[in-house]
């Protein structure tokens, strides 16, 4: 059940944050939901299986790579990694998602100056 | 990563995932139990945060699908259900497509094995034919193989040329074999030194022949074929070193070879060295079959040049005996005309395969009609059910995709049924061997042909399922729903299409009918033609050789060969008999020679004409019914008493003296120390080479001369006229009849006439057969074609016919109307035809005889003939329009 104050994320936005995430360290998909989560301070609901999807998507594109590992909780996890083309394609990315953020910035704050 | 892995990894890939969030999820709940939560209560919360496992899962799936090939899928098993559910439709669209396919890969495997695939030999591009013309020679057009090579002429070439690894020269004959069954007479090749070299093929047991057997008076030794390998020692690898009697004397097995080895397209059963004697030869002697291989790198334009630089070395290093002029060949403009062997093996068959391809093929364009016919009308049935799937959402080019899917997948199980049927007529050719096919024993479908027939059907398939794909899947989406299940008059421009592909048909049809017909009068022309004999039927032939390692003394071997004709005239039912040295038309290496007549001035530095010759005995002519025009048949007291006498040809009379009566008395010979012989007699002329060619002058010497060429003839074809030609019976009685004189004679070739006649009409026959097949085909699927499209248009226009009745129009009045239309169609078709069969018909003038590529006969019997069947096929449907109860068709609203 959504509230009405919460909205749906563009498409990439979701890659986006993986990425950024990735970048910092390497994760599993649990560790990514709880990151992405606290780092917003809970102000994106994200539906967590919609992770997977749009993990797969950035697998099938090699812009991360997946690894089995141990998780810190002692559990056999996947731990996805950053690529060199997924950095890259991490800074476009957040460069194009700047330009639009701040012509919309733009609009919204027509008059109030 | 390939998508080759990616396919196989994808399985492990969907277990790692589901395992992926399992973990997930565990982690989740005992994270919330570890804060306190219970384990029920944690468990539900994870799963409402984590969102529905299973659309997560399949959504995580789909990224590593190919949608295309999938979607793909599904129109292929839709396809299978709509085929069917439509038995009669699929059965008949199957059919058509499945002869279609069929006849087309029997005859591409045929035109592949014969025409494209190279010859069986390593390396079998380098190989060549050495053929020379020599346009200076009269008389020498007769000889279709050109000038062949003379012994000295190959010496020359081998030993002096710069553009070949190994030449030789080869010829074929008969020999007696005794001592192992019956005797009997074998096929030869004769070879000299580098023609087995040339050809590449290792034996397959044993050796070549060494270069000691290679000269007169070395071993004697033979190689065999595997065919008489297999026949005579059944495969016996310890064949080698015995002995085989040929001509009564003994020879060493030392080689077998390999099994479907032929000279160029001769098959053969033993191989024996010529073992030319270097010292004897001279000049002339133009009898033997040139085989080199060239150098690698080197082109036929540079043989050429080669063999033109080696001639007057030729002229120069022979001479034809001491005061002839050596350099009397130079007026003969010998010229090298080297040819790949495989044109040579192909022979002129190639323009004939490829006319009887393109027939078939256009046989396939006409089912293709056909079948884009029948689907145009069942797409239009179903024009609803697509109509619906467009308003659902299905785009276009998934529409297009799925009838074109459906289409492609009839072209192929058609191919699939076609390559059926291609195996079992392919099998059947072979075995009846028509035509004289070169390298018929080749001749398979193999990976080439079966390809062909993939492509074929796949592109078949694209075209008769593009014509109504393109035509009905634009979603017309307002329209069709609306009149989707009410009955209205179509639309002159949806009738357009099919109208269209009858007309192609029709006019395809009326081309492939003129070429068969234009066939059909070859053959009668080619019956009309008097050959030179008579009653085919009743003439019982055989062929007997009489070798002097048998019988030395030349008078004896006529006093034989008289002895074994009265044994054969004394069977009851032999009206007469007689034998010459080789029948008409009977395809063995002719003999020919300068001949000089008497009161003619030849200049010393000249040739005479080239003219064929025979041998033949006192009654031959009456037995085989050659018509004496002048003069009379020799006798055997003139024969035996060495009279020079001579027959010729009312040509040969006609060219030298005018008229045939003015010959008898006139005077022949062919080289300077013989005798000149008188001409007694002229007989008319024969088709030597085959009905469709020209007569050739020809002069029949008797059987044994003084001074003539041999002293006696020895390999004579007997004739013996009588009703019971050709029964096993009277065969046993020829042979017994041979057998009382010498039973050391094998009788070769027994055959009647007719199957010597036969077969030199057998190009012709089987080109008749092929295109008689095409068209009637063609005339079949025509008559399907018109006659579906007005019987459909009929039931399309019940309505508008009803309507027409209730007004007053008369039953008579609509039977006008439909059958206009059917004949308009049929009428421009013929028009179309006409124009197209001007230009293809040229195509085949090689293939024609005694009638011209624009016979009006043919063309206008074909034209009647095709609309009166486009009538009767118009005929039914609209008896079917005049029935029409105008208060049904209106009722149907």
């Amino acid at each position: 059940m959504k509230k009405a104050a919460q909205r749906d994320l563009f498409p990439g936005a979701l890659e986006m944050m993986i990425l950024r995430m990735l970048k910092r360290q390497p994760l599993h998909g649990y560790a990514l939901v709880q990151y992405i989560k606290r780092t917003s301070r809970d102000l994106l609901q994200i539906e967590e299986g919609s992770l997977y999807p749009a993990l797969q998507r950035l697998l099938k594109a090699e812009l991360v790579k997946a690894e089995w590992g141990v998780s810190s909780t002692n559990r056999r996890v996947r731990i996805y990694k950053l690529t060199a083309a997924g950095a890259k394609h991490l800074e476009r990315e957040v460069s194009s998602f700047e330009r639009m953020l701040e012509g919309i910035t733009r609009v919204l704050a027509v008059g109030e100056s | 990563m390939s998508w080759l892995t990616q396919l196989f990894s994808r399985r492990q890939r969907y277990i790692e995932l589901s395992e992926e969030i399992q973990a997930h999820l565990d982690e989740k709940i005992e994270e919330s139990v570890a804060e306190g939560m219970s384990r029920e209560e944690a468990s539900h919360l994870a799963r409402r945060e984590f969102g529905n496992v299973g659309l997560t899962e399949e959504s995580s799936r789909e990224v590593w699908r190919w949608p295309s090939v999938e979607d793909s899928l599904m129109d292929v098993s839709y396809g299978v259900r709509t085929l069917r559910h439509n038995p009669v439709f699929t059965a008949v669209g199957l059919l058509t497509i499945a002869v279609g396919i069929g006849a087309n890969a029997a005859v591409f495997s045929v035109v592949n094995s014969v025409l494209l695939k190279p010859l069986n030999y390593p390396k079998a591009e380098e190989l060549v034919a050495l053929h020379q013309t020599a346009p200076g020679a009269a008389g020498l057009a007769d000889f279709e193989n050109g000038l062949l090579l003379s012994p000295s002429m190959y010496f020359t070439y081998a030993e002096q040329n710069r553009t070949f690894q190994s030449l030789g020269v080869w010829v074929t004959g008969t020999a007696n074999v005794t001592g192992l069954a019956e005797p009997e007479q074998v096929r030869t090749v004769y070879v000299s030194d580098g023609l087995l070299q040339a050809l590449g093929t290792r034996p397959e047991v044993g050796r070549w022949f060494s270069a000691a057997e290679q000269i007169p008076r070395g071993p004697e030794t033979v190689t065999l074929s595997y065919g008489y390998w297999q026949r005579r020692f059944g495969g016996d690898r310890a064949v080698i070193g015995r002995n085989l009697t040929m001509e009564s004397r003994p020879r060493e097995i030392i080689g077998v070879m390999p099994q479907g080895f032929r000279f160029v397209d001769t098959d053969f059963d033993v191989i024996v060295p010529l073992a030319f004697d270097r010292g004897k030869l001279i000049l002339a002697g133009f009898g033997f079959h040139g085989i080199a291989r060239l150098k690698p790198g080197t082109t036929i334009a540079e043989a050429n040049a080669d063999i033109a630089r080696m001639l007057p070395i030729w002229m120069d290093s022979w001479s034809n005996g001491p005061g002839t002029n050596q350099h009397i060949y130079e007026t003969w403009k010998i010229t090298p005309m080297i040819r790949p062997l495989k044109q040579e093996a192909i022979g002129n068959v190639g323009e004939l395969l490829w006319v009887v391809m393109g027939t078939i093929g256009v046989v396939m364009l006409i089912a293709c009609a056909n079948v884009a016919n029948l689907m145009l009308v069942r797409v239009e049935a179903r024009q609803q059910e697509l109509t619906v799937r467009a308003a659902l959402g299905a785009g276009w080019g998934r529409i297009v995709r799925g009838l074109l899917v459906e289409s492609v997948m009839l072209g192929l199980m058609g191919g699939v049924i076609g390559v059926g049927l291609a195996y079992a007529s392919v099998r059947f050719l072979v075995t009846t061997g028509p035509a004289n096919l070169p390298r018929l024993g080749e001749i398979s479908i193999d990976a080439r042909a079966l390809g062909f027939a993939l492509v074929l059907s796949v592109l078949s398939g694209l075209l008769f399922g593009l014509l109504p794909a393109l035509k009905y899947a634009v979603p017309r989406t307002s329209l069709a729903l609306r009149s989707a299940g009410r009955t209205i008059s179509v639309s002159r421009e949806r009738h357009r299409a099919r109208n269209l592909l009858v007309v192609g048909q029709v006019a395809m049809a009326f081309v492939l009918l003129v070429s068969a017909g234009l066939m059909i009068r070859t053959f009668e022309a080619l019956r009309a033609v008097e050959p030179g004999f008579t009653d085919a039927q009743h003439l019982q032939l055989m062929r007997i050789s009489i070798p002097d390692s048998l019988i030395q003394e030349p008078e004896r071997v006529t006093r034989i060969q008289h002895g074994i004709l009265d044994k054969l005239a004394a069977i009851p039912g032999v009206k007469s008999a007689g034998f010459v040295s080789e029948m008409p038309m009977e395809g063995f290496d002719s003999a020919w020679d300068e001949i000089f007549a008497e009161d003619k001035v030849y200049s010393a530095d000249s040739i005479a004409p080239l003219r064929l010759y025979k041998y033949v005995s006192p009654g031959f002519m009456q037995t085989a019914g050659t018509r004496l025009v002048a003069g009379r048949e020799m006798t055997w007291s003139e024969v035996y008493a060495l009279r020079p006498v001579v027959m010729i040809s009312e040509n040969l009379a006609r060219e030298m003296w005018g008229t045939p009566s003015a010959a008898i008395g006139k005077h022949l010979r062919e080289f300077s120390n013989m005798p000149w012989h008188e001409v007694i007699g002229v007989v008319q002329d024969v088709r030597e080479k085959g009905v469709q060619e020209r007569a050739p002058e020809m002069v029949y010497w008797p059987p044994l001369m003084r001074d003539g060429f041999a002293p006696a003839v020895r390999t004579v074809t007997f004739a013996m006229r009588s009703d019971r030609a050709g029964t096993e019976g009277f065969l046993d009685e020829v042979r017994q009849a041979v057998w009382s004189v010498n039973s050391n004679l094998p009788l070769a070739s027994v055959r009647t006439m007719q199957a010597v006649y036969g077969k030199s009409l057998a190009r012709t026959s089987f080109t008749l057969v092929m295109l008689g097949i095409a068209g009637a085909m063609a005339l079949t699927l025509g008559i399907i074609g018109i006659y579906g499209v007005i019987s459909y248009t009929v039931s399309q226009r019940q309505r508008e016919i009803g309507i027409r009745l209730a007004l007053g129009a008369q039953g008579g009045d609509l039977l006008q109307m439909v059958l206009r239309q059917g004949a308009k169609l049929a009428l421009v078709g013929v028009a179309i035809g006409v124009c197209a069969a001007f230009e293809l018909t040229r195509l085949m003038r090689n293939l024609l005889f005694g009638v011209t590529a624009y016979d009006p006969l043919t063309f206008a019997a074909v034209a009647v003939l095709l609309v009166l069947v486009a009538l009767l096929a118009c005929y039914i449907p609209s008896r079917r329009a005049m029935l029409v109860d105008p208060i049904v068709a209106l009722r149907y609203e």
